[in-house]
């Protein structure tokens, strides 16, 4: 690909003033087979102002591609083989790193996706502002901290003046990302490109981010480049969309276009693929006897210190939660991050100590002897969100998946490989990969095999603590259809942990909604989703990003500070949340 | 923040405890017999049994420990059986040679270590990394006499830039300094080239740079107090590496510290001398863990001590 062949189609797009123009950007990874295209070349405009989104599942080159305009590259495997940068009018590509240093932070910004770890722990929040203003700059200190207070404040963080003594580890994630957005937007950048910006917070965290970026953008003119995988945020954000898949751009039209006539069949199976809200199967109501009962179960870690080690404070994960799951019935806990909704999952498999009781099978957890819980582990199996991290990478995949069989001594050798065999097939690999190590598989595959695994001692319960969150959504997809599959053959019941409203929605018979440690919300699918009762249970559905451009939504600006603590004294706790039957076994605290 | 100094002087005194008991019994079942030492080849029998019983050896292990704690408490470290003067005296005044040595030593060492350890992170692969790495390798593994050994033909014998031994100018500090250092400094590249790399990938590393920040305030500014975290912990440890080191180094160059003390008194099996060098490091060690977990919330404020 020469220049020549990319430049004329070029500035074809329908862009009055372009801030950016990427001209057949191609990238390239060195490997030890040679030059491995990352991205193909790839134009577009950027007018300011706008929004342009680029969508695509992991491996799109998205990310990537955002790197190579702000000339972050990991040298020196990876680099751009082709094509031009412009910025204004001067090609970034191969300007020398002095020049490219005073472009980035002042001109383009880039906000990132784990605000947990884009911020320097050691330092301030304040030290890393006044840093970013003053190396484009010439401002005192005094001056430089004057304007991150207001680019603190711009962020809507409560108390800014107090933020900037604060090291990030004090902030939640929201809190985080917003300061990232402060430090951004601090120098009045004209592109501002936010890689998966949300993607790593919370749903109502999420919106008020969203709404952020929104309305910053419109004060100060800045044209963003949002890259995300999520169909919900682009629908929200966008005004433009480029479809990417495998370094190639598939689709490039506005973003009405995208949702209303897509042309290409990726996108209509991208777009096929994205769980929405009113899209589950209606199923009879599953009435059977119950697998697991948790009855006033509470878990709580105690936080010693002092000067014998005594408890200081308690953190109170799980509060008097009672419910049941009925066998062959999907059972969704939803919530947000530190709700509790897996310590629930621990306790069941005996690896949370809790009080009250837990019932699997008809059989209490506590006070088992060894034998005894061997046993009970039996009946309940995890599938966890990371599955190349839930897979020993020194195993081979038949090993891996006969492993539970080893365990309980079932079966000789052969026909432990042989269920394993047979089991692989039951959820869509081939046997003959049973030879395999973890790292050949992708990462819906891997989610495969751990299912397979937790499938092999045909439990009562399977316990997925996020285990579709990790996955791209045609992945996502296909691997709820194999988990509804497999219950409909086997009749297990599932538990199905998950921050993903839309999923749960999709996958679920009934639902507890859970905050701050207790279920303030619990009833079947069409109870919770069709007449939602408990503020906090709308506030989710209200946040999920709608996979619609014409839906519209009420912005609700709102200041971020600390957020509510699961800490308390010893002696002292949470208010205690009551549930009310306001009838058909919809439960609703009051 | 008190009551976590309390606990920890708490934990010392049953550590330094601990550390008595095992010393004292080891010299205890040693078949040397300082008292044929202290009596001379010609004593006779009788005069040995006096100067043993003189000297309470003859008791029972629990006795003459009992002893030994029992006036280790009242700050009586005993007295050497040759030289005839009190322990602490004789620690006391070999002190500040060694505490000089071993200060000019670690800085060495620090300087050494940590520039080379930054230097190989940001090349890494390259040529510099390599050699570097390669140095590292080979001052690990030399052993301490034969680097004192060789430092000393070059440096002072062959070219006379340096006294051979003895103490009192700094050039008499540079050659022993350096000897200890270059071990150190070895270990201190390694692991502060492997932390600095880690710390070259986190994501704040990337954010800096979006930032537009220059290449020198990010290494300085972020990457280094980061990766600098757990070298602090590491110094804590190494002044017992360090201990070992100064007997042999303070040896070779005549060197006039509590480390030339503990060798001669080993060599005379002079008990009381050796318990008190030995409790001595063993307050170094204690003391030096102890301010290198102090000095960590400074660098990292996510660390809290309690």
């Amino acid at each position: 690909m020469t220049l020549a062949e990319v430049l004329p189609s070029a500035g074809a797009v329908t862009a009055p003033d372009p801030v950016l123009r990427v001209e057949g950007l191609c990238v390239s990874v060195r490997t030890e087979g040679g030059l491995k295209p990352l991205v193909q070349d790839l134009s577009f405009t950027l007018a300011k102002g706008e929004t342009l989104a680029i969508a695509g599942e992991s491996g799109s080159g998205k990310s990537i591609t955002s790197l190579a305009i702000m000339g972050l590259l990991p040298p020196p495997a990876v680099r751009v083989t082709g094509g031009r940068v412009l910025l204004g009018g001067e090609n970034l590509i191969g300007l020398p790193e002095p020049a490219l240093r005073s472009v980035r932070g002042d001109r383009i910004a880039m906000i990132f996706q784990e605000p947990m770890t884009s911020l320097n722990p050691v330092m301030t929040v304040g030290a890393q502002l006044v840093e970013a203003i003053r190396a484009h700059e010439r401002v005192g200190r005094a001056e430089a901290a004057k304007r991150a207070v207001e680019a603190l404040r711009a962020v809507r963080l409560s108390e800014p003046e107090r933020r900037m003594g604060q090291y990030p580890h004090e902030l939640s994630g929201g809190m985080r990302q917003r300061v990232m957005i402060a430090m951004a937007l601090a120098l009045k950048p004209e592109v501002l490109i936010a890689d998966e910006p949300t993607t790593a917070l919370d749903v109502t965290v999420q919106r008020e981010v969203l709404d952020l970026l929104r309305d910053l953008q419109r004060q100060m003119g800045t044209a963003i480049i949002l890259i995300t995988h999520d169909m919900g945020v682009v629908a929200e954000m966008a005004t433009r969309v480029i479809v990417m898949r495998q370094g190639r751009q598939v689709e490039a039209a506005a973003t009405v276009d995208i949702f209303g006539k897509p042309q290409a069949d990726y996108t209509r199976a991208l777009l096929a693929a994205v769980p929405r809200m009113g899209q589950g199967l209606v199923r009879p109501p599953v009435t059977t006897e119950p697998v697991a009962r948790l009855e006033d179960v509470v878990v709580r870690y105690p936080l010693r210190g002092g000067l014998l080690g005594g408890v200081t404070q308690n953190v109170h994960a799980v509060e008097h939660v009672s419910f049941d799951i009925r066998r062959g019935e999907t059972f969704a806990l939803v919530g947000e991050s530190g709700c509790g909704k897996s310590t629930i999952a621990k306790a069941l498999v005996g690896l949370a100590p809790h009080s009250g009781r837990i019932e699997i099978a008809g059989q209490a957890l506590a006070g088992l002897d060894a034998p005894g819980q061997k046993a009970m582990r039996r009946k309940v199996q995890m599938v966890f969100q990371d599955p190349m991290a839930a897979l020993n990478p020194r195993m081979r995949v038949g090993e891996l998946i006969a492993e539970p069989l080893l365990i309980h001594a079932l079966g000789t050798a052969a026909n432990r490989r042989a269920k394993a065999a047979d089991l692989m097939a039951r959820v869509g690999l081939e046997a003959s990969q049973l030879d395999r190590y973890p790292h050949e598989f992708s990462g819906g595959q891997r989610q495969r095999i751990c299912i397979a695994r937790a499938l092999a001692l045909q439990p009562d319960l399977i316990i997925a603590d996020e285990s579709v969150s990790a996955l791209d959504v045609s992945v996502q997809a296909r691997v709820l259809g194999l988990l509804r599959a497999l219950q409909a053959e086997f009749g297990m019941s599932y538990l199905f942990i998950s921050h993903d409203m839309a999923v749960v929605e999709n996958i679920s018979d009934r639902v507890g909604v859970m905050y701050l440690g207790q279920i303030v919300e619990l009833g079947t699918r069409a109870q919770i989703f069709g007449n939602p009762q408990h503020p906090y249970t709308r506030r989710l559905i209200d946040a999920v990003p709608v996979p619609d451009p014409a839906h519209q939504r009420a912005a609700a600006p709102g200041l971020a500070g600390e957020v509510p603590s699961p800490l308390h004294a010893p002696g002292s706790g949470p208010l205690r949340v009551r549930l009310a039957d306001i009838g058909g076994g919809h439960l609703v605290g009051q | 923040m008190a009551g976590y100094l309390i606990r920890r002087l708490v934990q010392a005194v049953l550590i330094l405890l601990g550390v008595s008991f095992i010393t004292f019994f080891l010299l205890y079942v040693l078949p040397a017999d300082p008292v044929r030492q202290i009596a001379g080849r010609s004593a006779t029998a009788q005069t040995v049994e006096n100067i043993r019983e003189q000297l309470g050896l003859d008791k029972p292990f629990v006795v003459q420990y009992a002893r030994y704690l029992g006036a280790l408490v009242q700050g009586d470290m005993g007295r050497s059986y040759l030289q005839k003067t009190e322990v602490a005296e004789l620690i006391l005044s070999r002190l500040p040679a060694t505490l000089l040595l071993m200060v000019a030593a670690i800085v060495c060492e620090l300087v050494l270590g940590l520039t080379m350890g930054i230097i190989a992170a940001l090349w890494r692969g390259r040529a510099v990394d390599q050699t570097l790495m390669v140095t590292s390798f080979v001052t690990v593994s030399a052993p301490q006499f034969v680097v004192s050994l060789l430092l000393l033909y070059v440096f002072a014998v062959k070219l006379g830039w340096f006294p051979i031994g003895g103490y009192g100018t700094f050039a008499h500090l540079v050659l022993p300094a350096v000897t200890l250092a270059i071990l150190g400094s070895g270990w201190y590249s390694r692991m502060m080239r492997s932390s600095m790399i880690d710390v070259l990938r986190a994501d704040y590393i990337r954010t800096a740079r979006a930032k537009g920040l220059s290449r020198a305030r990010i290494v300085l500014r972020h990457a280094l107090p980061n990766a600098i975290l757990p070298v602090i912990a590491m110094i804590g440890i190494d002044i017992g590496v360090f201990m070992g080191g100064i007997v042999v180094v303070e040896s070779v160059f005549g060197w006039p510290g509590i480390g030339q003390l503990a060798w001669q008194a080993i060599q005379r099996v002079d008990i009381p001398i050796i318990m008190g060098v030995t409790l001595v490091s063993a307050c170094a060690i204690v003391l030096g863990n102890l301010l290198a977990d102090l000095i960590a919330p400074f660098i990292d404020p996510r660390i809290r001590l309690r």
